[in-house]
């Protein structure tokens, strides 16, 4: 549910972490975010960033962060400089991420990054006077999944608190399921981490998962978590974040998300990946109303477009 | 005829009751002599009430509390004492800053902090007892601090 919210200042804020925002920040961010939906699907259009000039800055591969963000600063009537591939920059000669950052800092009004090395945002955003945007840092963290998750659950469910929601998969090196159970124990939902013994939830997590008041259950047991879940939420074994092989090949497979899994599901219930999907979730599911990870893709959309109308100052 | 160990001294700071086996950290984090060329000396097992504990003299050095305070990562009982005319002027126990700069590598070692990158180590101060910091850049929670001084 949208209540009402006492309006709030972000301008020049960075987006480091989910952990810089209380609830209240949260709620309008995704207040703000239900706004920019027509927007962002082409029905309406704004040019309250023209003039503005974005740099995206992406050391590490993606799809959906990068295109959203840059499909969000273009529906906004903004500009997009910057790279996929930091072998065609200075990077490659040596050139610190301070150093490269400072020059878009001049370059652009607001600046989002994805690097591999934990922290790198925070400290991106030192070395920037304008604002910077985590797209991720190594397996830490992502904020704007982070949103853009809450956001499609609070659209589909109709409010994030009193759901119960499994996090399936790599909870150890996933950084979405990380800011996201911080997140959902922001507004007490009930939590089940379902994953390998040794790619279970990193024990700090759970600790902050209890210290805002949740205690979330662990099992390996998919078929029974899943009875009494509202929420699944599906991630990939990263063979990028093992240290070696033989451990990614042992796991790998472990779990898969089928049609007939889904038997034993509320009919209500909905899956929600960040997506890219290997083998864990079968194309078959794709077709059933339980299928919102492509849903949740667009969603991505809206949120970045009101996180940058909020830092860049831009107002519909 | 009974003979200290080491003299009282007439101007300067005494750090006292470090942790047994501390003191050379102690002096590690304080920079204890490169930013000093103050007569340094160090007491280390001395017995006392509440067993074994260090003790640091600089002598013509009125330490700064600020940059003092650091120590209690590894000496939380430490005292500081600013002596002046063979008098204790001051005395204070060591009380953990909200934020260490420079002195705890990050345990993760995809940090940023452990890159080549222009920054120093920094944490945030969760709990002050038991003793907590947290990474500023990675967020990650060090256990082993004394172990991870730089």
């Amino acid at each position: 549910m949208f209540f009402f919210l006492i309006k709030m200042n972000f301008k020049g804020k960075d987006i480091i972490s989910i952990k810089d925002f209380s609830k209240k920040e949260i709620n309008y961010i995704l207040s703000h975010s239900k706004k920019m939906v027509p927007y962002a699907k082409g029905e309406r259009c704004t040019d309250i960033l023209k003039g503005k000039v974005l740099s995206s800055f992406f050391f590490e591969p993606s799809t959906r962060t990068r295109l959203s963000f840059e499909s969000a600063m273009n529906r906004l009537g903004g500009r997009v400089i910057g790279f996929a591939d930091p072998t065609a920059t200075s990077q490659k000669k040596g050139e610190s991420l301070a150093d490269t950052i400072r020059m878009a800092d001049s370059y652009s009004d607001v600046i989002v990054v994805r690097h591999p090395q934990e922290g790198a945002a925070r400290l991106a955003a030192e070395f920037a006077d304008v604002p910077v945007l985590n797209a991720g840092d190594g397996a830490g963290r992502h904020p704007t999944q982070c949103l853009l998750d809450l956001f499609t659950i609070l659209i589909e469910k109709k409010k994030i608190e009193k759901n119960n929601i499994v996090l399936l998969g790599d909870l150890k090196y996933g950084r979405t399921v990380h800011s996201l159970a911080y997140a959902l124990s922001l507004f007490g939902t009930e939590l089940t981490f379902v994953s390998p013994e040794n790619l279970k939830m990193p024990k700090e997590i759970v600790q902050e998962c209890r210290e805002l008041g949740v205690e979330p259950k662990h099992t390996s047991n998919l078929e029974k978590a899943i009875k009494d879940a509202d929420v699944l939420y599906v991630t990939r074994i990263q063979r990028e974040r093992f240290p070696d092989a033989e451990e990614y090949n042992r796991v790998v497979g472990t779990y898969r998300v089928d049609n007939d899994l889904l038997k034993q599901a509320k009919e209500n219930l909905i899956i929600m990946h960040p997506l890219p999907r290997i083998t864990e979730i079968h194309p078959e599911v794709d077709k059933t109303p339980h299928a919102l990870y492509f849903k949740q893709a667009f969603n991505g959309v809206p949120v970045r477009m009101a996180l940058l109308s909020l830092v860049v100052g831009g107002k519909l | 005829m009974k003979e200290l160990k080491i003299q009282p001294i007439k101007d300067g700071t005494v750090i006292d009751h470090i942790t047994a086996g501390n003191a050379v950290k102690v002096l590690h984090i304080l920079e204890i002599p490169k930013t000093s060329s103050s007569i340094v000396s160090v007491a280390m097992n001395v017995k006392s009430r509440l067993g074994k504990k260090d003790i640091v003299k600089v002598e013509n050095r009125e330490l700064d509390t600020n940059e003092v305070d650091k120590i209690a990562l590894i000496a939380p009982k430490a005292t500081i004492n600013i002596i002046r005319e063979y008098e204790v002027a001051e005395k204070h126990r060591v009380k953990l800053p909200d934020e260490i700069i420079g002195i705890v590598r990050c345990s993760n070692p995809t940090c940023v902090s452990n890159s080549s990158e222009p920054v120093k180590s920094r944490f945030k101060v969760i709990s002050k007892d038991p003793t907590r910091i947290k990474c500023y850049y990675c967020e990650r929670e060090p256990e082993d601090i004394a172990e991870r001084i730089i």
